[in-house]
């Protein structure tokens, strides 16, 4: 379910035009600035909250206090020149070495003034280092290791959906041209198996095609050690994309291409198509000009969509497949209670869609001739 | 709704799905009035007294049924429970020295060998410990001398004597016992078997009882675990924990979310702010990994978890269409007619507001039931399924961590993967059918 690309009316367009426009610049700076303030308020408190959840309240800090007040005690009682000491003066070394650990992670301060900070942090981008998670190459900045894993999700992400946005795009816009075909009737029976998500298809895959016929390998993204030369490396890496890929498409494709010829052919039943039809216009035109064009709206927002959630990656795909990317990092990250991980990631996500939501609508009035940007709004 | 039913028969798939539907149902209820919570939890997590007798990840008694190889089933013999097989004799051979001879007996016609062997004595004396001689008896006639022990009141012979091993070729003794004598690779030898047990008791009174248990390979109608839990328990209470998962998620979501987006639209100003607002910032928190981050600091119970997907999900997508609906239809006349004669605003939400989103509010409600059974599936595989409650996710998540795929315990996964798979296709059929007839615009494309 969490894996599932975003539906396609997340975004109002506003689609009410008005007749006359005094002062349009003026209403448009009005509105792109309250569109602006919103974002920007629903950011801060989106982040806020995750600050919050993922310190537990701060209930992290205890527990990171814990676990250096062990380290330190234990340090110090194997170390064989503090054995010499006495057992007060042993108690005060490692009482003023966990102070100057403590301030050295900021736990000194309370939660509430730091968990502040961490958000200007956030918000400005600057995303610290991790507490707990490194990088293959060894670094500790959090920005190398979202760095290090995006190409894992780019690849495996990027050519799943953009496969299954165009395949079922162009598939559906061929449906909707032949429907009560057989084929058609096909995709409504088949479209039901979407309430599986792409991990369960995952399974059955992996058990017929790396468990009982050996074809394919169990998961990864390149064997190990990996091929030198890169066209192996290529081939090496296609044949360990092959079953995620499908799983990805098993789960959504079906599903996807029955929404979109649904949502074509209602367009198709406009009475400005049949008039196109009655002009005897070829149906490649009445395709492009009379049902492409006036969707392309959603078309562009879904696709929008689709491209933000790359970032988040699919973790459950990736655990199912074992494919190091972005997904498996914020799970990682979760259960070795990495907050800076966790933040960063959920920081640059709200960043990009919000950056999508606010583009949209302008997007909107240079494809759509009826829509006007800030003209009425979706406030009534 | 005569008329409803009419059209749903239009739709065989719908049928299908709920039959599919109906059988889930079924089967969640008799499995809650048949083993009741405590009985099913203490089955699932017991220790020794209830798995002693289990082999660990046997494979389903079906798959004797499909295969022409016949696997051994778990075979127990218990010298307490007088049985044709089981031969007991008692004899007092002087004042201090009892003589106790057991003799099991069983037939043996399976292809494979079994997985395990067990001999569990429990022995009656005062001071001194009896002293006990086993003997074992092929088809043919072979005496194999199985060794001596001194039995403690709780005594168990696991057949794993290195003596033993030599004696058989090298071989395991649970293979070396039933195999044909120098067959490579080994094979069983069908036919009855006998294992004497004689037992001295150098005491006046005193008494000793064997239990002799054969680990199969096949056992119970869904298979073993790897900590010898029958499979057939989890699947069955699975049933109603996901049922009930689905449909409180989802009911609790879709009501919600529609009351919401009814008294914001309806009330609007600030009312409708806040709510677009919420929406808006709840749309930048990422679902899992909030999920993730509750699972793994606070609690994996599935109620809490219920609660927060319930909690995350109210101001998803779903409340912008509901909005945009609901915005329709408070321009609608009789809805201006009902505030003329002096409906309060409640009586107009309740009334008049709410009842014209239920055609698309059914169908989205049956089709959200399995993607929450499925989320709470995928909670489990990143092993934040709840911690007492026996879910297919936590069998499938057992499976996956324990190399179920790699050492060929298929059935391991396909069982309930194919009750999810039931449960995901049931609901989803109902779902489309009932959008096609609720919506008539979909109806004609």
């Amino acid at each position: 379910m969490a894996d599932r690309p975003l539906s396609i009316e997340q975004t109002g367009a506003t689609k009410v035009s008005s007749k006359k426009r005094p002062n349009a610049w003026l209403r448009l700076a009005r509105y792109t600035g309250i569109k602006l303030i919103a974002l920007a308020f629903s950011i801060t408190v989106g982040l806020y909250l995750t600050i919050l959840v993922a310190n537990m309240g701060g209930y992290v800090d205890e527990i990171m206090k814990g676990q250096i007040r062990e380290r330190i005690s234990l340090s110090v009682s194997m170390d064989p020149e503090m054995k010499l000491l006495t057992q007060a003066e042993r108690l005060k070394k490692i009482n003023a070495q966990i102070a100057l650990e403590e301030k050295r992670l900021g736990l000194d301060q309370p939660f509430i003034k730091r968990s502040f900070r961490f958000l200007v942090d956030a918000m400005t981008l600057d995303l610290g280092r991790s507490q707990q998670l490194t990088s293959d190459t060894g670094s500790r900045q959090v920005r190398d290791i979202i760095l290090e894993r995006l190409p894992a999700t780019l690849v495996m992400m990027t050519s799943a959906n953009f496969l299954l946005f165009f395949l079922s795009l162009f598939f559906a816009l061929y449906l909707s041209r032949h429907y009560g075909s057989f084929l058609d009737k096909m995709v409504i029976a088949l479209s039901p198996t979407s309430s599986a998500p792409a991990w369960f298809y995952g399974i059955f895959l992996l058990l017929i095609f790396a468990a009982v016929l050996g074809w394919l390998p169990y998961g990864g993204m390149v064997s190990a050690p990996p091929p030198p030369e890169t066209g192996a490396y290529l081939l090496n890496l296609g044949k360990h994309l092959i079953l995620p890929i499908v799983a990805w498409m098993m789960a959504y494709f079906f599903y996807s291409v029955y929404n979109w010829r649904t949502f074509f052919l209602i367009f198709s039943m406009e009475d400005y198509v049949e008039l196109a039809r009655a002009k005897g216009l070829p149906s490649r035109d009445i395709e492009r000009r009379y049902i492409l064009r006036p969707t392309l709206p959603n078309i562009i927002t879904s696709f929008a969509l689709m491209l933000i959630t790359l970032w988040q990656g699919a973790t459950l795909t990736e655990t199912i497949f074992n494919w190091p990317g972005l997904g498996r990092m914020i799970y990682r990250a979760v259960q070795t209670f990495d907050t800076p991980v966790i933040i960063g990631s959920v920081v640059i996500f709200a960043y990009l869609l919000a950056i999508t939501v606010f583009s949209l609508d302008f997007i909107y009035a240079l494809v759509d001739p009826r829509v006007r940007v800030g003209s009425g709004g979706p406030k009534s | 709704m005569k008329k409803f039913f009419q059209n749903l028969k239009q739709y065989p798939s719908a049928i299908f799905g709920s039959i599919l539907v109906l059988l889930l149902v079924v089967v969640a209820i008799i499995t809650v009035i048949v083993i009741p919570y405590d009985q099913a939890i203490s089955r699932w997590r017991g220790g020794e007294d209830v798995r002693g007798t289990v082999p660990k990840t046997a494979r389903p008694l079906y798959i004797n049924w499909i295969t022409s190889q016949k696997l051994p089933e778990t075979m127990v013999l218990d010298s307490t429970e007088p049985d044709d097989d089981i031969e007991k004799t008692k004899e007092q051979l002087a004042d201090e020295l009892i003589d106790i001879t057991i003799v099991y007996r069983f037939d043996y016609d399976y292809d494979d060998f079994p997985q395990e062997l067990q001999l569990v004595l429990t022995s009656e004396y005062e001071e001194k410990s009896p002293f006990v001689k086993l003997t074992w008896y092929q088809p043919d006639g072979t005496e194999i001398e199985l060794g001596d022990l001194v039995a403690n009141p709780h005594e168990t012979f696991r057949f794993q004597d290195k003596e033993l091993k030599e004696t058989l070729g090298g071989l395991e003794p649970y293979i070396g016992l039933f195999a044909v004598p120098d067959s490579d690779p080994p094979e069983p030898m069908k036919g009855t078997y006998e294992l004497h047990v004689k037992a001295y008791i150098f005491e006046e009174e005193g008494d000793v009882d064997g239990k002799l248990i054969s680990f199969g390979q096949v056992h119970g109608w869904a298979g073993t675990d790897h900590r010898r839990r029958e499979l057939s328990l989890a699947l069955l209470w699975g049933t109603p924990i996901a049922l009930a998962f689905g449909l409180l998620a989802a009911l609790g979501t879709t009501f919600t979310t529609m009351f919401i987006a009814a008294a914001g639209v309806w009330f609007g100003g600030w009312l409708d702010e806040v709510i677009q607002r919420i929406t808006e910032i709840n749309m930048m928190l990422p679902f899992l990994p909030f999920l993730i981050m509750v699972g793994t600091f606070y609690s994996r119970s599935i109620w809490t978890m219920l609660g927060v997907v319930i909690l995350l999900s109210i101001f998803g997508a779903t409340i912008k269409n509901y909005r945009a609906i609901f915005l329709q239809i408070k321009e609608a006349q009789y809805i201006e007619a009902a505030r003329s004669y002096g409906a309060g605003s409640w009586r107009i939400i309740t009334r008049y507001l709410v009842p014209r989103i239920i055609p698309i509010l059914i169908p989205g409600l049956i089709s959200a039931i399995p993607s929450y059974v499925f989320l709470e599936a995928s909670l489990a595989i990143l092993g934040l399924g709840d911690p007492v409650l026996p879910t297919w996710g936590k069998i499938i998540n057992d499976a996956r961590m324990n190399g179920a795929l790699y050492s060929g315990h298929y059935y391991w996964v396909i069982q309930p993967a194919v009750l999810l798979m039931i449960t995901g296709l049931g609901f989803a059929l109902i779902g489309f059918a009932l959008d096609r007839i609720f919506n008539p615009k979909l109806r004609e494309v």
